[in-house]
């Protein structure tokens, strides 16, 4: 028996290869997960291939120039008028205006929790604000046109605020942004290593000031990249929008008057019956386009800055 | 003290900033107050729209139906059934008929034929929570004076049957059920889409890729697609999925010819269309729960020479699925919510049969919501409310479902 | 604060059983230590027995995190520092720190200082301020010509020197360091250590140091600390006294272990 078990090992040596094998398996398994991650291009490719063809139809029909899309304030299809500024400047109204609620509200919240709550308090309001980050829009919709625009009419006068206005959309969208700011801010706050606070702290300084001047200066980066994320989010917000800001582009700096939003419009010529290479067609995948371009900037800024501009306390 | 500091050029200003102090911290309080605020607000406002008083006035009066001195309330289901063959065209009864025998209904769903095409009960006005509980005898006067032929209840505009009931026109006889199958049918696809493929992207990101142009390009591109707003994933939809590849999403490709749905805009589309949305959230979640996975665990496996797969399969996978679920669990709770892009694609405004294959026209709970919301009359404002409790419930108990799974199965390394 | 003149000028800071708890442990118990003006006192003893905790103590840091909380009494020219109408703000105002791990602020140079002095109602000529700080803490001569440049900019020994600068251009009374030369290598080490001996003359220094050589060479008083062997496992003062004493004829054992090497 001895003699044999030796055997067999001598004979198992003799024929260890540490040679490659091929693992069929494996390499279909990789195969297949390289195409799951390589599919998110193809969404990309999708987005800029399908926009950008039907963005190109649209500029060659009869009486559409892209110039004049560009430079001229009225946007009537039915009389082919494709101005693209009404859409727009009520995007940047709605956008300016929840902005101005979320960026201060929203910093307060971060600096609140960051700096000034005891762990027991923090650790109750951070959930409760995050349930106001996963509410459908629609439900700020909703809320918008059935709170927001009656709060308005009453303060303002009914005969000042229309029923559908850009002031109530953009007020609530920034409740909407609120929590996002927030977090993100604090994120970059609670990344502010320690011993910075403690370095300003033992120099005497107040909860005040090592708050507002050590610790926020010193996570502006990531404070920056939040507002900029914020405003993305802003611009291609659109169920609050569809519902309260207004139906038909209007040309006005007005919160209390109606407007459409770039996001609004596609909603509403889209809801209707939609005829495949029509002019509305055709102009909602233009519309599409641009509100995709000016995304994909202000996301791409934000990570930069975040990229570029990270303190290095180590 | 005081004498020393000034004598070096300090001021004592301890007082003023103190003071500056605490009126910022006031500040900052005050904001997450607002915040907290407009939560509440929201849903007190939500609330008081999905209760209250209704009155009506039936268009055809019960009594008059009132047979041998019994109410029609109390009819037996075959007088009722008289009563519609009686009342109703032939056509309208045969109809009804043929969707199901009356043979095979029972006496309470004849009973509510009855009302719907008899005495057809027509809201006359509509009263908020917050009035009817403190105004009561104000309305009540009300509608002695101007209704004096109209009924005055309280409802709850969310009820079991709200929820179990289809969609119609009538506001009173409205339900969501077709809505809420739709959300979950196209849920459905949206999870066959961007689960696996989600889950293989983080898994390809963080296990196999190396660290070159091409891959940073990859991850770039999913944090991009992250941040691209809703409404143009919708425009990709149409594009795609209802018009380029019409005939399979229409199910034509299968052979099957649905009258309804030959153009695309089915309820695969708008799955497939979610999934398209999702992707990059399930991906970035699943990546963060896969990073959670320590390296001494690759490691352990690698050294008693298991394969890649093998270590990820056994190893990494088992560890991170808790995460992985967790965060799937958060963004399709996203894609439940979602609307924009669900209105783009094509969702239909007014469909009272329930999807029934992929290949089904479709509404969703929120489409539902949009649209309720966008009706002027009162009584749909109370059906948006009612349809957005139903949502609320249904997105709670997702996350709440996420919050359970991660505590059961977080584990310490 | 009030002035209470009832008390011996000669010592700046005196603790009388001073106990310090996280929470409801019991991590410092029982100091009695009189820390004396313009002189050098270390506080020595193995890691994890107290000494930072203490140190801690004697500006109010420790309650900045956790639910920290003293028993005793902590006195700074006699008056009670946790007494409940003190200011912590005003207390690290008079008593500054420098710690472990330089921690510049992420601004200029400049700004490092001008801003520490600026909170404090500084109203005199800010580049003369700047400038005195800096020889101060003897980095003047070597970061003249980049005053707006990033602190962060500096070797590791030069951001320590301008951590000193910053807490000595709101002219403390004490300068409390935590380790101030851990972190850095022997050069930078020597000086910090000189620079001490500069500062002896206008500034109370108390520096927490795991090296006793450089307890021996730069101070003049040492309290050693060490982990009482009771159930609770709080750390204490055994034994306080100058210097030289604690070096070459200290009278507990356990002191005569760990500077002789026996131990820790």
């Amino acid at each position: 028996m001895a003699e044999l078990t030796v055997k067999n090992l001598e004979k198992k040596a003799s024929t260890i290869s540490l040679r490659r094998k091929p693992r069929w398996g494996e390499t279909i398994i990789q195969g297949l997960l390289f195409f799951s991650g390589f599919f998110s291009i193809f969404i990309t490719l999708g987005i800029v291939y399908e926009l950008g063809k039907e963005a190109l139809l649209f500029f060659q029909m009869p009486g559409v120039d892209l110039l004049a899309t560009l430079t001229t304030t009225e946007w009537k299809p039915h009389v082919n008028k494709f101005g693209i500024w009404p859409l727009l400047t009520s995007t940047l109204m709605t956008t300016l205006i929840a902005m101005a609620i979320a960026i201060p509200l929203g910093m307060g919240v971060a600096v609140y929790l960051s700096e000034y709550a005891i762990p027991k308090v923090r650790s109750t309001l951070k959930p409760i604000l995050e349930i106001l980050a996963g509410i459908p829009t629609i439900v700020y919709g909703y809320f918008a046109l059935t709170f927001m625009t009656p709060l308005l009419r009453e303060i303002f006068g009914k005969d000042v605020v229309q029923i559908y206005n850009t002031g109530s959309a953009g007020l609530v969208m920034g409740i909407l942004i609120l929590p996002l700011i927030s977090s993100m801010t604090e994120d970059a706050l609670s990344a502010v290593p320690r011993s910075l606070r403690e370095a300003a702290y033992a120099m005497g300084a107040t909860k005040l000031e090592v708050a507002l001047q050590i610790v926020v200066p010193a996570a502006l980066s990531g404070i920056a990249a939040a507002i900029i994320v914020g405003i993305s989010r802003a611009v291609g917000e659109t169920m609050i929008v569809a519902v309260a800001a207004g139906a038909g582009p209007n040309f006005t700096f007005s919160p209390f008057i109606g407007a459409e939003t770039i996001t609004g419009h596609i909603v509403r010529i889209s809801g209707g019956d939609l005829s495949y290479d029509s002019i509305d067609y055709n102009s909602i995948f233009a519309l599409g386009l641009f509100l995709f371009i000016i995304t994909l900037v202000l996301n791409i800024i934000s990570q930069a800055i975040v990229r570029r501009f990270r303190e290095v306390y180590e | 003290m005081k004498e020393i500091a000034i004598v070096q050029g300090f001021e004592n200003n301890l007082d003023s900033r103190n003071r500056k102090g605490i009126i910022w911290h006031v500040l900052f309080q005050a904001s997450t107050i607002v915040g907290i605020i407009a939560l509440i607000a929201l849903m007190l406002n939500v609330i008081d729209s999905a209760f209250g008083y209704v009155a009506y006035e039936a268009r055809m009066d019960p009594d008059s139906l009132t047979v041998d001195g019994i109410p029609v309330e109390d009819q037996s289901k075959d007088q009722l059934v008289a009563l519609l063959q009686s009342t109703l065209s032939s056509g309208a009864y045969n109809k009804l008929d043929n969707e199901t025998l009356f043979v095979d209904r029972s006496r309470e769903e004849v009973f509510q034929l009855v009302v719907e095409r008899i005495i057809r009960p027509k809201i006359v006005q509509v009263w908020k929570f917050w009035p009817s509980l403190t105004r009561s005898d104000e309305i009540r006067a009300t509608v002695t004076r101007e209704y004096p032929k109209a009924e005055l209840d309280f409802v709850s505009w969310l009820t079991y049957d709200f929820v179990t009931r289809p969609q119609t026109s009538e506001p009173l006889t409205a339900g969501v059920r077709t809505a809420v199958l739709g959300s979950l049918w196209t849920i459905l696809f949206t999870i066959l889409l961007a689960f696996p493929l989600g889950v293989g992207a983080a898994i390809y990101l963080e296990e196999y890729a190396s660290e070159n142009w091409f891959n940073r390009i990859i991850q770039t591109n999913i944090n991009n697609l992250a941040g691209v707003p809703s409404i143009v994933y919708g425009i990709l939809g149409l594009a795609i999925f209802v018009r380029a590849l019409e005939r399979f999403t229409s199910g034509k490709m299968f052979g099957i010819v649905n009258l309804t749905s030959e153009n695309g805009r089915t309820v695969l589309s708008a799955g497939l269309t979610l999934g398209l949305l999702v992707l990059p959230i399930i991906i970035i979640n699943a990546q963060e729960a896969i990073r959670a996975v320590p390296r001494s665990l690759r490691n352990a496996s690698f050294g008693v020479g298991a394969t890649k797969w093998q270590t990820v399969w056994s190893h990494m996978l088992p560890n991170a699925l808790p995460g992985i679920l967790t965060g799937t669990i958060l963004a399709i709770s996203r894609a439940i919510g979602e609307t924009a892009p669900l209105v783009v694609v094509g969702a239909s405004t007014a469909i009272s049969f329930d999807p029934s294959s992929p290949f089904s026209k479709f509404t969703t709970l929120p489409i539902q919501i949009y649209q309720w919301t966008s009706r002027p009359q009162e009584e749909f404002r109370s059906l948006a409310a009612a349809s957005i409790l139903v949502l609320l419930v249904l997105l709670l108990s997702l996350n709440a479902s996420a919050v359970l799974l991660r505590n059961r199965f977080s584990r310490r390394f | 604060m009030a002035l209470n003149n009832n008390f011996d000028q000669k010592y700046i800071i005196e603790t009388r059983n001073l106990d310090i708890y996280y929470g409801s442990f019991k991590a410092v118990a029982g100091v009695n230590m009189r820390v004396e003006r313009n002189a050098i006192t270390a506080i020595i003893g193995p890691s994890g027995c107290g000494k930072s905790t203490l140190l801690r103590a004697f500006n109010r840091m420790n309650e900045l995190y956790a639910d920290t909380s003293i028993e005793g009494e902590v006195t700074f020219s006699g008056q009670d520092i946790y007494a409940r109408d003190v200011d912590p703000v005003e207390v690290r105002y008079r008593i500054g720190m420098v710690f472990q791990k330089p921690n510049p602020f992420p601004k200029s140079i400049y700004e490092n200082i001008a801003w520490t002095a600026r909170i404090h109602g500084y109203k005199g000529n800010m580049d003369e301020l700047v400038e005195n700080s800096l020889r101060q803490a003897a980095l003047w001569d070597e970061v003249k010509d980049k005053l707006k440049q990033s602190g962060l900019s500096l070797s590791g020994g030069q951001q320590q020197r301008l951590c000193i600068a910053r807490a000595l251009s709101i002219k403390p009374e004490v300068i409390l360091m935590d380790e101030p030369a851990s972190a850095l290598d022997p050069i930078a080490t020597l000086k910090i250590e000189e620079l001490m001996q500069d500062l002896k003359q206008n500034y109370t220094i108390v520096i927490v140091t795991h090296n006793m050589q450089q307890a021996a060479r730069a101070s003049d008083y040492t309290a050693m600390m060490m982990l009482t062997n009771g159930e609770s496992r709080s750390g204490t003062v055994i034994e306080f006294d100058e210097t030289n004493i604690i070096f070459t004829r200290p009278k507990d054992k356990r002191t005569e272990d760990y500077v002789t090497g026996r131990f820790g």
